[in-house]
């Protein structure tokens, strides 16, 4: 809607990219973004303003703000990944993705926080500190906690976000931006969509553009879309997906941008429901909510079908050792030589390597790389990576199997459990966390499948719980049309955040489910 | 004591002669001001990813085929990784588990006892020729301890063609080593001047008696010419065999060649073996080659490379065109070398005989000898010498009229090195050294000679 009004010009891009910005102030205490370009926003803001005036916007997301990710390169403006590795790093160029965003008039907020160059399921592992999840704020949560104390400042319970792109997740939840780019590479996206009560889209592996996407697994990455609703999910994809020369990873076909329909007959659906996805540890709460919403589907007419992914039990390790391995190599060009930063250790090229890769990464990097490094040697590379690569076909060949005999999407859940608080979450390492929290998530990313997260309902403790849909191959507008009709059905409600009721002017909270399309 | 059995085998790494990079638009250039030509890519700015530069493919691809190598029509690129400071990713992409051509050979020839006149042909296997980035260089800066890094070699292509130890001394690998350079250069895949760094040859050499396995081998590195490989192979067998001899080993080391010393010494200690982690390259698909047969209908031309096709537009290789030589002009197959060796000799012996009656067979001696010594001489290619086709040509055909005789020819000849522009013609007026016909003339010639010196005349009668 807010598109519609900046076409209507009850409302002009300044005015939202300044009310965003005061927003995002506001709201500093949930540590969303890293960097708030405010001048080149407000710049980019104005020069939308004129071609509105003119009457000849770009197209839909003209002068609409968004927010990206801090491991996409953005020309002029810091890219640190949340690493003292790239501290104070201004790339030279835009991330493909970021520049068709430019492209098309879209207002560049800031860069948001995440977990160390993407590693983590919690997005508080980065050098500038954890990222809170708004819902920890939310009336929706106060009213459901127990209060622990009399103190009336924000610290006490707050729940994180998930992770790695939990930066993003918040800052499209706390309304600061109208979408944002996230990356996923073993759930990454959707995970913290699913804790922060947004959509958010993986896309299918060479749909999107990664270059200028900082790499985790190249294999496994791709650029993430965090939206408030299904549609505008489907225009971002529609700005985004195509060709890229300079990624020679990305198809060749070409992308026809798509409308979705308004699905009201399901009847033609056939909705697979893995029955690995009831991992252990999964909640009795999410285990319920993912039934009711398998038996809407069939209620309304869908066939429903159990069916097996067998090799999922051994995804989790295939990717720990493919993940590590790519780490281990991504990470290599990181050595204070040519870019960011250098340690001042100067004996010998070896030991200024060294010291500046100790002082530019944090644990979890440093360990990933050392287990990546281990699987690549010559005496393990054939148990160990060859293995993994073989395991990794039969957890695709899974999906190929499930999909060829007639089912169209499958339904399972996102997360094991809602948003964890903080101090529950950091009892435990990042390693452990990250081998829980992908369980539901890390299958798409080895089989390069389309994946998104819907939210869904409510936990008892008021706080978001997400449900995540997996598609063919390339058939995102299906997979879309079907998270669409989904999203109608439940009637997910609005996060209840005071910051954002004192900005609005009726531009955020237009409608329930308040979008740009 | 038994006979020693010397193997050298050949690692060679040729510069791809294209515009731009292996995987990135940069330029390709020799001695351009430092860090001049580095792209994003080739500085492994975090979040770049590789583009196969197509031109790079199709010059591997000739080179193959040149080669007569088996073209893998599915190839792939890995990462080969070890920390350095002219390798900014960490690790080099090239092709370790399927290179892009395979199982092929090289002939070349050798003179036997140095006489040109005795030639005999020999065989080396070519194991692969695989693509790979080439490293920055660096410069190491003692007095102040640090390093200087250029980073504009970073990421030019390269073809690694790798020679079986079919080779057993320092000539046989010089003379196999020559023959690639003349087909590198005949195809444009590569410039390959050694002194430009476009060739670079590693050699592997080891000793063993007649019956027993190989042995031990050592790999030699920093040779800068044709030349200093001979010498360097030649003299690492020597070192190799003394060694065993006095009953020490031979370790499986790197040596670097010491031209001033002429001997091998070895190289800093890398550490032990390197494990280079090689991994699959994550950013590069299999790299898909067709030929008539596969290539699907309705493929854009643009968007593949078909192996026939470029099979079809082959150059005529040096070996053809040795023997096109021997056939078009009858001259010795010993010449035919000769001429293809010297760059641009064969063009100009062309010329020549295209320009001047004298037979083929009769031109050759004044390029081989006249020419050539003289333009070794004074160190000049043959680009840069002072008489040209046409004014040998002119200079034969008075020879070749009986307007002067052979010795008059040579005269005229050293005169025409000066380079001062006259004919030959001019200068054979100027120092009269016309031949004469007349009868009359040479009488009256003599005549006056022996007025002049009558005494002599007369001593010689007696």
């Amino acid at each position: 809607q807010v598109a519609a009004a900046l076409k209507e010009g009850r409302v002009t891009p300044t005015e939202l990219c300044q009310r965003c910005l005061s927003l995002i102030k506001s709201t500093k205490f949930l540590n969303a973004y890293i960097t708030v370009a405010e001048e080149t926003a407000l710049k980019q803001a104005e020069a939308s303003e004129e071609r509105y005036k003119k009457g000849q916007p770009l197209g839909v997301l003209d002068g609409i703000p968004i927010a990206v990710k801090d491991n996409f390169n953005t020309a002029g403006i810091e890219t640190t990944c949340a690493s003292n590795m790239l501290r104070g790093y201004i790339s030279p160029y835009n991330a493909t993705v970021v520049q068709k965003l430019l492209d098309q008039g879209a207002v560049l907020l800031g860069k948001t926080n995440l977990d160390e160059f993407a590693m983590g399921s919690g997005s508080t592992d980065g050098v500038f500190g954890p990222v809170r999840n708004p819902w920890s704020y939310s009336r929706q949560y106060k009213e459901k906690s127990v209060p622990k104390s009399h103190s009336e400042d924000k610290e006490p319970d707050w729940v994180i976000t998930g992770g790695s792109s939990g930066g993003s997740a918040a800052a499209v939840s706390s309304f600061t931006c109208f979408a944002a780019l996230g990356s996923d590479t073993g759930g990454s996206t959707r995970n913290p969509a699913a804790h922060c009560g947004v959509v958010g889209l993986k896309p299918t592996y060479g749909l999107i553009s990664r270059h200028g996407l900082i790499p985790l697994v190249n294999s496994m990455d791709v650029p993430g879309i965090l939206t408030r609703c299904v549609d505008d999910a489907a225009v971002v994809l529609g700005s985004l997906a195509g060709h890229d020369p300079k990624d020679s990873t990305t198809i060749q076909d070409n992308f026809k941008p798509f409308e979705l329909p308004n699905l009201t007959d399901v009847s033609k659906l056939s909705i697979g429901i893995p029955k690995e996805y009831h991992a252990p540890g999964l909640s009795s709460e999410i285990l319920t909510i993912w039934s009711k919403a398998a038996d809407l589907f069939e209620n309304a007419g869908a066939k429903v079908v159990e069916v097996s992914l067998p090799h999922t039990r051994y995804s989790i390790v295939c990717y720990h050792v493919l993940c590590t391995a790519e780490v281990a190599s991504n990470m290599a060009r990181f050595d204070g030589l040519e870019y960011g930063h250098r340690s001042d250790m100067n004996e010998s090229t070896e030991s200024m390597y060294a010291a500046t890769r100790r002082e530019g990464f944090n644990d979890v990097v440093r360990g990933r790389i050392l287990s990546g490094n281990y699987f690549l040697l010559k005496q393990n590379y054939e148990k160990y990576f060859i293995k993994a690569q073989k395991v990794r076909r039969l957890i695709a060949n899974d999906f190929v199997k499930v999909f060829r005999s007639g089912v169209d999407v499958l339904l399972t859940p996102t997360t094991l459990s809602d948003a964890a608080p903080y101090m529950e979450f950091i009892k435990e390492d990042n390693r452990t966390r990250s081998a829980q929290d992908d369980i539901l998530t890390q299958a798409a990313n080895m089989a390069g499948l389309p994946a998104i997260n819907v939210p869904t309902a409510l936990s008892e403790r008021g706080l978001p719980v997400g449900l995540q849909f997996i598609g063919r191959s390339f058939q995102e507008q299906q997979l879309l049309t079907v998270a669409k009709w989904f999203e109608k059905q439940v009637q997910f409600p609005m996060i209840q955040l005071e910051e954002v009721k004192k900005h609005d002017h009726g531009v955020f909270l237009h409608q329930k489910s308040a979008s740009f399309s | 004591l038994a006979p020693w059995v010397p193997v050298v085998g050949l690692e060679i790494h040729a510069q791809i002669s294209s515009n731009s990079k292996l995987f990135s638009g940069s330029q390709v250039q020799f001695a351009a001001p430092p860090n001049s030509l580095v792209s994003f890519f080739d500085a492994s700015l975090p979040g770049t990813l590789p583009v196969l530069n197509r031109r790079c493919v199709e010059a591997a691809v000739m080179t193959g085929l040149a080669l007569n190598c088996s073209i893998n029509k599915k190839s792939l690129f890995d990462r080969k990784h070890y920390f350095y400071a002219d390798l900014p990713a960490g690790y080099q992409i090239t092709q370790q588990r399927v290179p892009i051509a395979v199982n092929g050979s090289l002939s070349y020839s050798l003179c036997i006892d140095n006489k040109m006149s005795q030639m005999v042909t020999k065989t080396v296997r070519i194991k692969q020729i695989q693509l790979e980035q080439d490293s920055g260089k660096s410069l190491h800066d003692d007095t102040r301890s640090q390093t200087l890094v250029d980073l504009n070699r970073a990421g030019v292509g390269l073809m690694e063609v790798v020679m079986e130890p079919d080779m057993c001394c320092g000539e046989e690998a010089a003379a196999a080593v020559r023959e690639l350079q003349l087909i590198l250069q005949t195809l444009g895949s590569s410039q390959a001047v050694m002194a430009e760094g476009q060739l670079r040859v590693d050699a592997n050499v080891s000793v063993h008696h007649p019956g027993e396995p190989y042995g031990v081998r050592t790999e030699v590195k920093n040779i800068n010419s044709i030349r200093f490989l001979a010498k360097a192979i030649d003299y690492e067998i020597q070192r190799q065999i003394e060694e065993l001899e006095n009953g020490g080993t031979i370790l499986n080391e790197t040596r670097a060649f010491d031209s001033k010393l002429g001997c091998t010494i070895p190289m800093r200690d890398k550490e032990g073996k390197q494990d280079y982690r090689f991994m699959p390259e994550p950013n590069l698909p299999p790299l898909i080659l067709y030929d008539a047969k596969s290539l699907p209908a309705n493929m854009n031309h643009q968007q593949v490379i078909n192996i026939d096709w470029i099979h079809e537009r082959l150059p005529d290789l040096p070996s053809v065109k040795r023997e096109k030589l021997v056939e078009q002009y009858g001259v010795l197959p010993e010449h035919s070398f000769t001429l293809l060796n010297e760059d641009g000799l064969a063009e100009f012996f062309e010329n020549v005989v295209k320009q001047t009656q004298m037979k083929p067979k009769k031109v050759i001696g004044w390029i081989l000898q006249d020419l050539l010594s003289y333009l070794k001489q004074h160190s000049l290619t043959v680009k840069e010498s002072p008489v040209s086709p046409s004014l040998l040509a002119d200079l034969l055909n008075l020879l070749e009229k009986k307007q002067i005789s052979s010795t008059a020819a040579k005269q005229v000849l050293a005169e025409l090195w000066k380079g001062e522009g006259k004919t030959p013609l001019e200068i054979v007026k100027e120092q009269k050294l016309q031949l004469l016909e007349d009868q009359k003339e040479l009488e009256q010639i003599c005549q006056a000679v022996i007025d002049r010196q009558e005494n002599e005349v007369i001593m010689m009668l007696l």
